[in-house]
């Protein structure tokens, strides 16, 4: 007895001190994860201006026509002080249509550079702000963070480890020490053995067990043991067929690769983008609307490319360049990211594969639920918001549309609709809550016909 | 006891020394089977690596791996717009107005599409002219998706491209050396394309436009034109009539392109306790003479004859002419009726002759009759016979260097087209504008494909002087095609397209471009702009030189032939449309075909029969119409009510160019249309042979029960409801009781009183028979067509019919005095006899219509008997149809007493052995993606459009409001432009449904059997 409670304590103690270092080592990596590819903020300031500021400002100002590092709707901006004369910039940026118009050489060329899109005037931007948003740009590039991982990781104890090849080193750390502690194990309780045999203990307990019946055979005998699990077994069985008839031609579960990897994560979720902005025909139609190319091209004009952070995550978690498929949203829609225009030839709708497929003969109706009814879209579709591959949620049965219906009460108060039928069923009925069943919800002809 | 008998199946049998029939009889197959050289080679067999153990194993690894197969679901993609149209939302509905002009039909409408593709037509209610369509306008949605159509345009009947097409059409014009360019057309009434015809005139100098109508007014435009100096044609508005009296004039249907049929049920409704008076003098039982008060069968020429009269004694002037005693009276009780009304009372006519006409607006004007509207006339038809015939003598010529056809086919619907194809042969360039290679296309060396009407930026038409209806195209052409108006335009060497040339051409009336486009109509002030190029071809006659015209009218020794055109096909222009070819007649309820209509009289002296077979069709004799020359071979169908010694034929049949094989039903009676005239004499003659009639009722009475509740206006004048509307009843512990008390019901009861209750009006008085909303039906609810062998096994499929019922004797009460007058078995008053007789109609029988479609009981006897309940009630009164629970017993329908459950007996989407239109994807396009397209085996019926009652309420609840009166509609109640089907929610108090089913003339169909319905009749009243 002695002996098993050792065995089991020391077991334990492995286990744990594994997962705590694990958890720690993951925890550094989170943190890690959060640098991406902007400068490494408030660096000291080049020139006059307070690069913080200016990183504020341009973030408020600038960013949805500049980027720092690439051309967008407007030139990339990264050292944009040493092309132009600082007064100029002063000039232009407060009031560029007035410096074209004033025949500014440079001013024109610039202009009829970027397709003739006029930039917009920022008067409320004083020099010193200017200042600031140019001591911004000027920051020096980041070196990519790997390099910066390399230079000062060591060992798991090291603040800012982030790459794969630490994780392999504390790994193996880890799986040495393992080794390590099983070799001692072993010489421990070898040496206790010796110990109880030197002192006539006896270890060995199984030679004077009595010869005794096999329990199953034992069981065979029970002829009612036999039959009651018999019974058992084909009730379970019975059961669980049952279940994987029922569930054939169902998609619970679907996750059909897409021609384009759309990773609702982060559109949903990191960037908290409301549903029904791209799916916007679920507040008016029965359809939600797979989005045309057209809503995506509304931020991706000027979205080229993911965070490198994002970036990583992609290649790490789901093995996706997500910066590829923007380029396949590009190639679609005939969008060229160079000259910031559609090209205007031939465009390629995208196929993609439908998840949710009612059968015909139901009728569902989005906005009946989304506008009249109210319901959040995750109550069917589940946290869409962490999905990066889109799957079916719900089952999509007739049961499973039923029971809701007949679980959810219609909000008769606050829907100018129901105004008559909330008056004179309040009267009927006192203030008794009605669900959609009460109101007719499971009527055959509501969904089929 | 042996027999002797000798059964045979063929003559050939009977010679038993004919070898064929040896070996036939010896052998079990008539050519051996080869199975010697399948199997007998030994050394295939041998050598052949497969043993039969493999055989074995493979069928069962492809069975198994088939089966496995089969358990994937399959992948369904979904494919975005690139770019979205701002104004689509996937899913919902967009409408346009626009207005179709097809020669034949003109009509301001509203286009539903859906997701780009035209799927409905409705009304455009906010018209202020012709906002209403008829069958064939609804219809004519799937005209737009008919695979027959041409692709591209043809040069030489071959396809080619519209390069090659302007290029050498062009140069061909300019070699023209002064002789005619001759543009044949339909009435487009369309300003701007006049303007594109004067463009064309000012680029080749000897230009003649010719307005032909296919089925054309002449006589009516002549003497309008004599009299008021416009080439139009009076308009009628009978809201407000008091008397109307038609000769030959089938103005609730199709005459002088109808329309009028919404002004005529507006007076026929009684209100105030009055209603219009009708009295109709004709040949054919036509729509009019239906729903006419009195009916009196008359031949052609005594119709001239009782004008003549009618004419002497409003206006003046001495007709000699010889009526029958009876006619002459009613004539006399006419007259008087007609100046009593005064300008509340109105003459019509359909007589094609240009005298007759001309007296009728003479009357008309005598009597200052508010109804004719003679200063705004309807500008739909301008064509001229004669104008047309002289062409044809230019083609013969040689005086005609080039000849452009569009919209018309002369030679499938010119009377003399021999002529025509000879003449035209004489042309050196012949170019037809037509949207499929029909006869005159063929004939034709080049074809600038034309898109359909909803494909194209169609004009502006002014139907009737001021009003212009505009057309804009609601779906981008789905073939090559350019219109004709495009294509002027750049052959007179103009750059600009059509659409900018509409555009100012519109614009310059001073309307907005936009809002006339929305509201699809514009009041226009501009000056007419009339066809002046036949005004040659129309003489001015005095009207005592008209009068003693048709005095002198002699009957013809043979029949006399009136040639009508059906509700369904018309004058032939969707002759390619299988709802319209299984859309019933109205009076005839056939379906699939044209026959000789005749009287039960003149049928029995020919030796004429017509027979209901076994299987429930109609067989009927074939017989030839002889008129100098032409001789055709057609069915007869005995028609009750027609004029003795006449015969009708309805025109429109008989297509065979570039039409589907199934849709190439019928005779083509264009041949008998001389001159562009209706009326005919002609010889007829006994063909016999067996023709199979599809018809869609084989009962054509009452039998004196009271389906169809009917009164006249003094009875009902009376306001007692007990007379004209009694509730029927039945026997309570031997007490008398109403079959509405609670006190003889079994069932149990809904409690409706909160939320909506639908109820569905349709009144009798206002139901014409039109047909529209049996089409509407089709649309909406993807009924499908089963053609012409599965109507004649009554295996049709419309969920909405419009019964029609004759009476056995001059009227419905008689019929029903004779059955409550039957005294025992047999004897003069027996029933026996008496039930035979009342089978019969009568040879002049009151007519009525009744719509008929589920009719929703709330004790449904179909929910009771179905096995797996997929037949259930809903709360809204609607009864609901899930058609995947079906199983198809077929209980349903034998349970219920209205008979309007259909069952599908095949698959009748997708299945080529019904190749009408959901078995291709063209045709497919017009299905309506909110409501099942039913499978095999499976019971549908009406659903009250559930899927439109459902939408109405949503879009309340999307905007958070109550549903005002007037929002919820059907189908067939938006097609209902004459007001009898109406539809709406009981629980609303203040709705008109509710009015109406408070109202005293407020019936159920079939009342006693307690099945309390949520459709209810409106009792018919006449004004007798």
């Amino acid at each position: 007895m002695i002996k098993r409670k050792l065995h089991f304590s020391a077991w334990q103690f492995i286990l744990a001190s594994v997962f705590v270092t694990l958890s720690t080592l993951s925890a550094y990596g989170q943190d890690a994860a959060t640098n991406d590819g902007e400068p490494a903020a408030p660096v000291e300031a080049s020139g006059s201006g307070n690069a913080a500021a200016g990183e504020a400002l341009f973030k408020a100002n600038c960013a949805s026509c500049h980027k720092l590092y690439k051309k967008a709707v407007g030139p990339a901006l990264h050292e944009v002080s040493q092309k132009y004369d600082r007064e100029w910039l002063y000039s232009w940026i407060t009031n560029s249509a007035a410096l074209i118009a004033s025949g500014d050489a440079q001013a024109v060329a610039v202009y009829n550079e970027y397709n003739q899109t006029a930039m917009n005037a920022f008067p409320q931007l004083s020099n010193t702000d200017i200042d600031n948003i140019l001591a911004y740009t000027d920051t020096p590039k980041p070196a990519p963070a790997a390099a910066v991982a390399g230079a000062t990781g060591d060992a798991p104890s090291g603040g800012g480890a982030t790459d794969n090849s630490l994780n392999s080193i504390v790994l193996a750390a880890l799986a040495l020490i393992l080794v390590l502690l099983v070799a001692l194990l072993f010489v421990v309780n070898s040496t206790l053995k010796r110990f109880a045999d030197a002192n006539g203990i006896q270890t060995d307990f199984e030679e004077d067990k009595e010869v005794r019946r096999p329990i199953w055979k034992a069981f065979a005998e029970n002829q009612f043991l036999v039959l009651v699990s018999a019974v058992f077994l084909l009730l379970a069985s019975a059961y669980f067929a049952y279940g994987a008839l029922m569930s054939v031609g169902l998609d619970q579960g679907y996750a059909p690769v897409q021609p384009i990897h759309y990773s609702h994560r982060i559109h949903a979720g990191t960037s908290q983008i409301e549903c029904k902005y791209c799916h916007s025909s679920a507040r008016e139609s029965k359809h939600s609307g797979i989005p045309s190319l057209n809503v995506c091209m509304n931020c991706h004009k000027s979205i080229g490319e993911v965070a490198d952070a994002t970036y990583q995550e992609g290649m790490n978690e789901y093995g996706v360049d997500y910066n590829k498929e923007i380029q396949k949203l590009y190639a679609a829609t005939g969008w060229d990211s160079d000259e910031q225009a559609f090209t205007g030839g031939e465009t390629q709708p995208v196929r993609w594969v439908r998840i949710h497929n009612l059968p015909d003969l139901a009728y569902f109706n989005h906005a009946q639920h989304v506008t009249a009814g109210n319901i959040a879209c995750q109550q069917c579709h589940g946290p869409v918001e962490e999905m990066e591959v889109m799957y079916q949620y719900s089952p999509l049965t007739m049961g499973w549309c039923i029971n809701c219906h007949r679980e959810t009460n219609v909000d008769l108060a606050n829907n100018g609709y129901y105004e008559k039928i909330h008056e004179e069923l309040s009267k009927q009925r006192g203030g008794k809550q009605l669900t959609i069943a009460d109101l007719g919800g499971l009527e055959c002809g509501k969904c089929h016909y | 006891m042996a027999t002797t008998k000798k059964y045979w199946k063929s003559t050939a049998q009977l010679d038993e020394s004919n070898e064929v029939v040896k070996n036939l009889e010896q052998n079990e197959f008539a050519a051996p089977i080869p199975t010697v050289e399948f199997l007998g080679n030994d050394e295939v067999m041998e050598e052949s690596s497969t043993t039969r153990r493999d055989f074995l194993k493979y069928v069962g690894f492809s069975t198994a791996a088939a089966s496995l197969a089969a358990c994937e679901g399959p992948v369904i993609y979904s494919v975005p717009y690139v770019n979205q149209p701002e104004q689509i939302i996937p899913g919902m509905a967009n409408y346009y107005a626009t207005t179709i002009a097809d020669g034949y039909d003109f009509a301001s409408i509203l286009v539903k599409t859906r997701e780009g593709r035209p799927i409905k037509i409705e009304s455009n209610k906010d018209a202020k002219y012709r906002g209403h369509a008829n069958a064939r306008v609804h219809a004519s949605v799937l005209s737009l998706y008919d695979n027959n159509r041409l692709k591209t345009p043809l040069v030489k009947g071959v396809e080619s491209t519209w390069e090659t097409l302007d290029k050498e059409v062009s140069q061909k014009l300019n070699e023209l050396n002064g002789k005619t360019l001759a543009v044949l057309t339909q009435t487009f009434a369309s300003p701007s394309t006049m303007a594109i015809i004067d463009m064309l005139k000012a680029k080749y100098s000897n230009v003649r436009h010719v307005t032909y109508d296919t089925v054309g007014e002449n006589g009516a435009l002549n003497a309008f034109e004599a009299k008021y100096g416009v080439r139009g044609l009076a308009d009628y508005d009978f809201t407000d009539a008091e008397t109307i009296v038609s000769i030959g004039a089938d103005f609730v249907g199709n005459w002088q392109g109808g329309g009028f049929d919404k002004g005529y049920s507006a007076s026929r409704v009684p209100s105030n306790k009055s209603m219009s008076h009708h009295v109709q003098f004709e040949s054919n039982m036509s729509l009019s003479g239906a729903n006419a008060d009195l009916r009196y069968p008359v031949t052609p020429t005594e119709q001239k004859h009782i004008l003549a009269s009618l004419y002497s004694k409003l206006v003046g002037g001495a007709a000699n002419v010889s009526l029958s005693d009876k006619v002459a009276k009613v004539v006399e009780q006419t007259a008087q009726k007609l100046s009593k009304a005064g300008s509340k009372a109105v003459v019509l006519c359909g007589l094609p002759d240009q005298a007759a006409q001309q007296l009728v607006l003479a009357i008309n004007e005598k009597l200052n009759s508010s109804i004719v509207d003679t200063s705004a006339p309807i500008m739909t038809r301008q064509g001229n016979r004669l104008a047309v015939d002289q062409l044809v003598k230019e083609m013969q010529s040689g005086s005609v260097g080039a000849l452009f056809v569009a919209g018309v086919d002369p030679i499938y619907s010119y009377d003399n087209s021999d002529a025509f194809a000879k003449a035209m042969e004489k042309v050196a360039l012949k170019v037809s504008f037509a949207s499929r290679e029909d006869l005159t296309a063929q004939k034709c060396d080049y074809v600038a494909t034309t898109p359909h009407y909803l494909e194209s930026w169609g004009g502006d038409t002014e139907i009737k002087k001021g009003f212009v209806s505009l057309t804009q195209p609601t779906i981008r052409p789905i073939f090559d095609t350019r219109q004709m108006q495009d294509t002027l335009l750049k052959w007179s060497g103009s750059e600009q397209s059509y659409k900018d040339f509409l555009k100012e051409t519109s614009t310059g009336n001073g309307a907005s471009w936009s809002q006339a486009l929305q509201d699809g109509f514009f009041m226009s002030t501009a000056s007419l702009q009339a066809e002046a190029d036949a005004k040659e071809f129309v003489a001015s006659v005095s009207d005592n030189t008209a009068l003693s015209s048709l005095v002198n009218s002699k009957k013809p020794s043979g029949f006399e032939l009136i040639l009508y055109t059906k509700t369904g096909l018309g004058d032939g222009t969707q002759a390619n449309n299988p709802w319209l070819q299984e859309l019933p007649d109205p009076i005839t309820r056939t379906t699939w075909d044209n026959y000789v209509t005749i009287s039960q009289k003149d049928a029995e002296q020919l030796g004429v029969e017509n027979e209901n077979v076994a299987n429930g069709g109609l067989n009927g004799n074939y017989v030839v119409v002889k008129m100098n020359g032409v001789e055709r071979k057609l069915p007869a169908l005995i028609q009750p009510g027609q004029a003795q010694g006449t015969i009708g034929i309805a025109l429109g049949y008989g297509k065979t160019a570039s039409i589907q094989s199934e849709m190439q039903t019928g005779v083509n009676a264009y041949p008998f249309f001389k001159g562009g005239s209706s009326i005919q004499a002609v010889t007829v003659e006994n063909a016999g042979g067996v023709h199979e009639f599809a018809c869609t009722q084989l009962q054509n009475t009452m039998m004196g029960r009271d389906i169809i509740r009917e009164t006249d206006l003094a009875t009902y004048i009376t306001g007692d409801k007990h007379e004209f509307n009694p509730m029927p009843e039945v026997s309570l512990n031997h007490i008398e009781t109403p079959v509405d008390s609670p006190d003889v019901d079994l069932w149990t009861s809904f409690d409706r009183s909160t939320g909506h209750h639908f109820n569905m009006s349709i009144d009798l008085n206002a139901c014409t028979g039109c047909g529209a909303c049996v089409i509407a039906c089709h649309a909406e609810n993807n009924v499908p067509v089963v053609g012409k062998q599965e109507v004649r096994k009554s295996r049709d499929m419309h969920w909405l019919r419009i019964d029609r019922y004759y009476s056995s004797t001059d009227s419905f009460e008689a019929d029903e005095d004779k059955k409550d007058g039957f005294e025992g078995l047999f004897g003069d008053n027996g029933s026996l006899g008496g039930f035979g007789e009342l089978e019969n109609p009568a040879d002049n029988p009151q007519v009525a219509f009744q719509p008929v479609m589920c009719q929703h009981c709330n004790h449904a006897p179909c929910e009771t008997v179905c096995p797996v309940a997929a037949s259930s009630h809903g709360r809204q009164g609607q009864n609901h149809m899930a058609y995947n629970r079906c199983v198809g017993t077929r209980y349903c329908a034998n349970n219920c007493p209205y008979k309007v459950r259909r069952f599908n007996w095949f698959l009748y989407n997708g299945n080529d052995e019904f190749d009408y239109h959901m078995n291709n994807d063209l045709g497919r396009m017009v299905i309506n993606p909110d409501v099942t397209v039913r499978s095999r085996g499976v019971m549908e019926k009406c659903s009250m459009c559930m899927q439109m009652t459902q939408m109405t309420i949503l879009e309340a609840k999307k905007d958070g409001r109550m549903i005002k009166d007037g929002e919820f509609a059907t189908a067939c109640s938006n097609a209902c432009s004459n007001g009898a089907i109406k539809f709406g929610d009981i629980n609303d108090k203040d709705a008109e449904i509710t009015k109406l089913k408070n109202s005293d003339r407020m019936y159920h169909l079939l009342e006693e059997v307690g099945t309390e319905p949520n459709v209810i009749y409106q009792v018919k009243v006449r004004n007798a």
